[in-house]
């Protein structure tokens, strides 16, 4: 008897499996998506701690070493066109390029989900005021978007967010959108309303959890796009000003040292390249980890 | 039970529920500025009760407005017109929608999209009970699933894609009920489940109407599911009600030419008693300009040309009081040279 109720309180209860494991055994099992996952927090880390990782200071120029090619004694990967230190530079610049390329698609989804959300369960006149609203941002490239909203605000980090924050917006509407109106068709949220639920709870218990993830993904696959754009108003000189490091704006200043040493010229580029890469396929393992059903 | 339910406020005679004259138009819009090309008229002025404790069946083919009238039933779709009375009380003047909801529940057919694949068992049965305010939702919802013929300690925590789909459609049955409701609408509930294990759903169903003095609204398309379950069998054609009748009644002797087809079209088991009449040919009418008239009168075989001036009046058959049909055939004063006489043999 002893023994019988001793085994019944040992007996391991059966675990709930719950959604979010099983997406993180999903993605531990596939490297390619790791590796990407671990670059980008190391440009991360990097970015944030670069006061205490022992860098040269980004913006202490020196006249007599000026565009020093890769390798040179004392500075890793060379100097600019001022004879800064370009590892410094390019960690430092990290923090900049990572905040102006996130920060948007972060502020865009919120604002973005919340719109999509309400218009695809309400529907009606909600949604075609919303989504109306929604298609006239769509008739400009994101681009030009971009360039006229910060060129309207002026030049600044504060005004290139906006901007930008404004481009990302109707996509990830969009998207929330047909998401959400593509669960408010299914039966469980007929059963949930016929329980006498309000539009709130229901949105809340049954909408958000069964919409949120195709709308994240995407919006990952936003951020390198933002990065990109970001860089763009940075080169053109409506993003962030000089001194400030940035990978954009170096690509833009270095431009003119192309002939004379190449490699160095590319090295922002080649950051560009590797962070935007890594969101994408970062972005491509998510969606296949929470694509679960069955 | 049923009849002395503290909630029935009536007597026992009365409705469960009344639906009168119900209607419900669909708009087809198109065009440039999205205005309204045409009307779909899913349903088309339904009428009919329910009394406590009994089990109406509604049969029909597909698009002939089953699914919206039971949508009605429980306002997940807005009426255009008509009445819904539960228990004497008229929807919109003396009951709110969610008054109507805490009586009314419906357990849909496609079991797995009416259950959210993020949340557990257990809190998908107890969600009604928590929006409702009611006392202990997990233990209401753990002592249903055990009467559902779950073991909550093995599925309570499961999510529906660990399921069969009997054990989804019982638990979509348990959630339901977690409602205490007195009327239940199911929407082809056994329509998508194996032969075997509909048989065990609908014994199910037929113990916890008993026990829980329930009323049901059965929709299917399946005649003999319909004859198992039901007490009285309700047949809709192109938004309207074509004939009403006691189980034995309508299997004995179908009143109206549709039902009589639509039962002419189940396989028979005897292989001497072959079909004998030819199927229903073609499609049904599109309900967006339905034949004036009796909207039958394309397909009938008995059709005269007062089937296609007038519309048919649902009203008792000269046999049995109780067996309504909308048939020019059974209406003497019809105009219809076979009237009175009912459909020829």
């Amino acid at each position: 008897m002893a023994l019988a109720e001793t085994s019944s309180a040992v007996a391991p209860k059966p675990k709930p499996q719950g959604y979010w494991s099983g997406v993180r055994a999903r993605l531990v099992r596939d490297p390619l998506t790791m590796i990407c996952l671990a670059v980008i927090l190391a440009l991360i880390l990097s970015a944030i701690l670069a006061p205490w990782l022992g860098l040269a200071d980004p913006y202490r120029g020196s006249m007599i070493a000026r565009l020093k090619p890769l390798g040179t004694e004392g500075h890793l990967l060379g100097t600019d066109e001022q004879g800064r230190d370009m590892l410094a530079r390019l960690i430092y610049g990290g923090r900049l390029t990572l905040f102006i390329g996130l920060m948007p698609v972060v502020l865009a989804f919120f604002i973005g989900s919340v719109l999509g959300i309400v218009a695809g369960y309400v529907g009606g006149l909600t949604n075609t005021i919303i989504m109306r609203t929604v298609d006239v941002f769509f008739a400009f490239p994101s681009v030009l978007l971009a360039i006229a909203i910060s060129g309207a605000l002026g030049a600044g980090i504060v005004n290139s967010l906006v901007s930008l924050t404004i481009v990302f917006i109707p996509p990830l509407t969009r998207v929330a959108e047909a998401v959400t109106s593509g669960v408010r068709a299914l039966d469980y949220i007929d059963a949930a309303r016929a329980t006498g639920a309000g539009a709130w709870t229901v949105i809340r218990v049954h909408v958000i959890g069964n919409v949120l993830s195709p709308i994240f993904v995407y919006a990952t696959s936003l951020t390198s796009v933002c990065m990109i754009l970001a860089a763009g108003l940075s080169f053109l000189g409506i993003g962030v000003r000089p001194p400030e490091p940035e990978w954009g704006l170096m690509l833009n200043t270095l431009r003119s040292a192309i002939y004379v040493n190449p490699w160095l010229s590319a090295l922002p580029g080649v950051m560009i390249f590797i962070t935007s890469l890594c969101l994408n396929l970062l972005s491509d393992g998510l969606r296949s980890a929470m694509n679960v059903r069955d | 039970m049923s009849a002395t339910d503290p909630r029935a406020a009536g007597a026992a005679t009365r409705p469960l529920i009344s639906v009168l004259k119900l209607k419900k138009h669909f708009p087809v819009r198109g065009g440039v500025f999205g205005r309204t090309q045409a009307v779909v008229q899913a349903v088309d002025g339904v009428s009919f009760d329910v009394k406590p404790g009994e089990t109406l069946g509604i049969v029909g083919e597909s698009g002939c407005g089953k699914s919206t009238t039971a949508k009605l039933l429980i306002g997940l779709t807005e009426r255009d017109d008509g009445d819904i009375l539960f228990d004497g009380h008229a929807l919109g003047a003396q009951l709110t929608l969610k008054d109507l909801r805490k009586n009314v529940q419906m357990v849909f057919q496609d079991s797995y999209a009416s259950l959210n694949p993020r949340l557990t068992i257990e809190d998908s049965v107890a969600f009604g009970a928590r929006v409702q305010g009611l006392d202990n939702p997990e233990d209401r919802a753990r002592a249903l699933m055990e009467r559902v013929g779950l073991d909550p300690d093995r599925f309570a925590h499961r999510y529906p894609h660990e399921l069969s789909g009997g054990q989804r459609q019982r638990v979509n049955i348990a959630r339901a009920l977690a409602m205490s409701p007195r009327l239940v609408v199911l929407d082809e509930a056994v329509s998508a489940l194996d032969k075997s294990v509909e048989a065990q759903v609908l014994n199910l169903l037929s113990d916890l109407r008993k026990e829980f003095g329930l009323t049901y609204i059965f929709i299917s398309h399946d005649l003999n599911v319909v004859r198992y379950i039901s007490d009285r069998i309700l047949v809709m054609y192109l938004g309207e009600v074509v004939e009403v009748a006691p189980v034995d009644s309508i299997w004995t002797e179908q009143a109206h030419p549709y039902t009589r087809s639509l039962f002419s079209a189940m396989p028979s088991m005897d292989p001497d008693n072959r079909t004998k009449e030819p199927p229903l040919a073609g499609d049904p009418p599109n309900p967006i300009n339905p034949p004036p008239g009796c909207r039958f009168h394309t397909r009938c075989r008995f059709a005269a040309d007062v089937c296609k001036l007038r519309v048919p009046k649902l009203a008792g058959i000269a046999r049995n009081a109780d067996h309504l049909a909308a048939c020019h055939l059974h209406d003497a004063e019809s105009g219809h040279p076979g009237a009175g006489k009912g459909i020829p043999a």
